[in-house]
């Protein structure tokens, strides 16, 4: 057990510190457009966008240790995201490298790594959610091209891409529920297609419903082997990212929290005084520091080749409940101020407190992830 | 970075597992609980001889020399089988000694620990049940160039078993006034009175001290300046809990797993319904992540790393809270049979009531937690 990095890591370490002392000096403002565009410009060139991909399809041939280390000193510093389009770096990409032809890879990976692309994830169906294989869009073969019927519904910022990974039925009479799913890659301004955006509850919309009406996609945009899509998107979903990074957000969020308590009177005396509240947030940071600790035991899993498994669910259950929690407790401590709309820094909090849903239930809600563990895991018989 | 364990700590854990396996199998255990001294001399022996009793204790004392990441391993598989045994008693005094001790009382004692044939314990609780320096209220008497001691502790690690006490008192008003001193057993005004406790397995005892003379040879350390030290053997103690905890809880975690797999109601295994499901994952997602927790510390306490006390807070905080749950939990997904003397799945509970005060509850350290967080902003 050692938890110090080797000299090549440090090394690594100090050239990620440099540049970003370099590029985000104190008081620079990430939001600002033309510091944006240099950073990505920057960013891109030392090969951080898609930094885990092979070189040779333009991607920086980063170690685990390498991304680790590359994520987490970017997170301390809120620095922007490496490169714009986050889906097709999340797990398109993975996917079309994985599965893709020749021709797929060149046309679609280089501008998924300069950002001149967006892409969405046509997955859940109205009837197929956590049951997300008994999906019911249909794709009929004509000639050389599928013809795609059905609908798709939580696509995030589907109103924003121009291509859509979709998974779509193929073979209706398959044996198995898994099988008969085919994977295509779909543009988005493809005839008889449309996007509806859906209202949440916090008022903002970050998810639409796609409708798909005999939508003629060629067959060179399948990815994978056709009734191989199910595999295709299980592989593209294990390159979900670790951790890490989501834990430098929650700490900033609790470093947030522990200053909104300071700032605030509970009967009289700063809420930061009172036992309940102190508690609350120590077991935060405490269920902060299991998720980092539990990271870093998967990522010595990982690095020793071993499997994941259904590991990575313990830390989305510990997410979901932080992310619920801590923004629950920062509306209380506001106290009556807490229920209006934007009293209080803007209505920052109330935001925070009305998103969890994106994080909670998009990659599975936490009964899914108990069912993953138990059964996977513990060995319990399915349901 | 390396968050894993060695070839070698893997290799004890296995010899660990299987000698405990075949001398202290569930039936033995029972078995020690039942006996006025509730543990085996034998294997204790044994223990001493393959190199468990000292494997923090130096090399040049006849221990192993080894750290508290290795201890983890062996205390998981003991608390795994709900080994009874003086066993973190005796390391902690070793550790008191081996970080304050002079050299003539290292190799007094250090040599015995480590071989068995001396059990330790260490003496600091008192009627405030108070972890803190503020708790020592028991007042050493100035006589001579050494102390006398009156009053009384409890909560005792195997206290009656203990040829000798490292005993934690007060020389002066001030909050860090406080010393250590060696109480060896049958010392003249020293009375030890065991207190039965609720997991027989894990054996307390209250200890009476009637004017217990200490000459200046006893005392570990600095008299008044034992603070620190004090606040280190708390972080060893809650560690060494934890990592029994740890093997604890993942044992009760698996014997309701199992149950869930066998028993059939509704003509299904109980374990295919997500009434029992969902919090047998929960509990195995706590087990696992108190585990990282204990294990960080540990690696904290072998590096003295300045994020010791935060790391050893957060595993006991995380084990206390959740193990008390597993305990309940458990009980509660047997059904009936949970409530029975003849399964084992009761042992576990009582122990999470053992586990959850000792060395500091959940409350004390969320407070230091939050007093660390908040005192450095």
């Amino acid at each position: 057990m050692d938890f110090h990095l080797t000299p090549d890591e440090q090394a690594f370490r100090d050239e990620v510190r440099a540049f970003l002392d370099e590029l985000l000096p104190p008081g620079r403002h990430p939001s600002d457009p033309e510091f944006l565009s240099t950073w990505q410009r920057r960013v891109r060139e030392k090969r951080w966008v898609g930094f885990s991909w092979p070189r040779e399809v333009g991607g920086g041939g980063g170690s685990i240790m390498q991304q680790v280390i590359l994520k987490e000193e970017m997170a301390k510093r809120r620095a922007p995201a490496l490169g714009t389009c986050f889906m097709g770096l999340a797990w398109v990409g993975p996917a079309i490298i994985e599965y893709g032809t020749e021709a797929q890879k060149q046309r679609f990976i280089p501008d998924i790594l300069d950002g001149k692309v967006q892409w969405c994830t046509g997955y859940s169906e109205p009837g197929s959610g956590s049951d997300l294989a008994s999906l019911q869009c249909r794709a009929v073969r004509d000639g050389d091209h599928y013809v795609v019927s059905g609908q798709k519904i939580w696509t995030s910022i589907a109103m924003w891409s121009q291509w859509m990974i979709l998974l779509v039925r193929s073979d209706p009479a398959a044996q198995g529920k898994h099988d008969g799913i085919t994977c295509l890659l779909v543009e988005m301004d493809s005839p008889g297609l449309t996007v509806r955006p859906i209202r949440n509850m916090s008022g903002t919309s970050i998810f639409a419903e796609v409708f798909l009406d005999d939508v003629r996609v060629p067959i060179e945009q399948r990815l994978g082997a056709e009734g191989e899509g199910w595999k295709v998107t299980v592989s593209a979903l294990a390159h979900e990212r670790s951790s890490i990074a989501e834990v430098e957000g929650l700490l900033r969020k609790l470093d947030e929290l522990v200053e909104l308590a300071r700032a605030s009177t509970k009967n009289g005396r700063p809420a930061l005084d009172d036992d309940g509240i102190r508690r609350r947030i120590a077991r935060f940071e405490t269920r902060i520091a299991a998720m980092r600790m539990n990271g870093m035991r998967f990522l010595t899993k990982q690095l020793k080749g071993e499997p994941l498994g259904a590991d990575t669910s313990i830390n989305k259950l510990h997410r979901a409940a932080l992310e619920i929690e801590m923004g629950d407790l920062a509306l209380e401590i506001q106290g009556s101020d807490g229920a209006l709309e934007k009293e209080i820094d803007g209505g920052r909090w109330q935001r925070f407190a009305l998103s969890w849903p994106e994080v909670v239930i998009g990659g599975g809600t936490p009964n899914i992830q108990r069912n993953i563990i138990a059964e996977r895991v513990l060995g319990l018989p399915k349901d | 970075m390396n968050f894993g364990f060695t070839d070698e700590q893997e290799l004890l854990r296995q010899e660990v597992r299987k000698v405990l396996d075949a001398q202290a199998p569930m039936a033995e255990v029972r078995r020690l609980a039942e006996t006025p001294e509730g543990f085996s001399r034998e294997l204790w022996k044994q223990m001493g001889e393959l190199g468990w009793l000292g494997l923090t204790i130096p090399e040049a004392h006849g221990g192993a020399g080894l750290g508290w990441v290795d201890l983890v391993v062996l205390l998981e598989e003991a608390g795994r089988s709900l080994l009874p045994s003086p066993l973190i008693a005796t390391t902690l005094a070793a550790a008191t000694i081996a970080d304050a001790g002079s050299a003539l009382q290292q190799a007094r004692w250090l040599p015995r620990l480590a071989d068995g044939t001396a059990i330790g314990s260490v003496a600091v609780l008192e009627a405030g049940d108070r972890l803190d320096p503020a708790g020592i209220q028991m007042r050493g008497a100035p006589v001579g160039d050494g102390w006398q001691l009156g009053g009384e502790k409890r909560a005792v690690l195997d206290g009656a078993a203990a040829d000798l006490l490292v005993v934690a008192f007060r020389t002066g008003d001030g909050a860090e006034d406080i010393a250590l001193a060696l109480v060896e057993r049958g010392a003249a005004g020293l009375r030890i009175e065991s207190t039965p406790s609720l997991d027989a397995t894990q054996r307390v005892a209250r200890v009476h001290f009637d004017a217990v003379a200490v000459l200046p040879d006893a005392v570990l350390g600095t008299p008044g300046r034992a603070a620190p030290v004090l606040a280190r053997l708390l972080d060893r103690g809650a560690v060494a809990v934890t990592a029994e905890a740890v093997g604890a809880a993942e044992q009760a975690v698996r014997l309701t797993v199992e149950y869930a797999k066998q028993r059939v109601q509704f003509g299904s295994p109980i374990g295919r319904f997500q009434g029992v499901k969902h919090p047998l994952a929960e509990m195995y997602v706590d087990v696992e992540s108190f585990r990282s927790l204990l294990y960080y510390a540990a690696w904290c306490l072998d590096e003295g790393d300045a994020e010791t006390t935060r790391a050893v807070s957060m595993a006991k905080a995380y084990a206390s809270e959740a193990f008390s749950r597993i305990g309940i939990d458990g009980v509660q997904l047997h059904g009936g049979v949970g409530y029975t003397w003849e399964y084992d799945i009761q042992l576990y509970l009582k122990r999470s009531k053992w586990v959850r005060p000792t060395f500091g509850d959940a409350d004390f350290h969320y407070d230091r937690i939050a007093r660390i967080r908040t005192e450095a902003a």
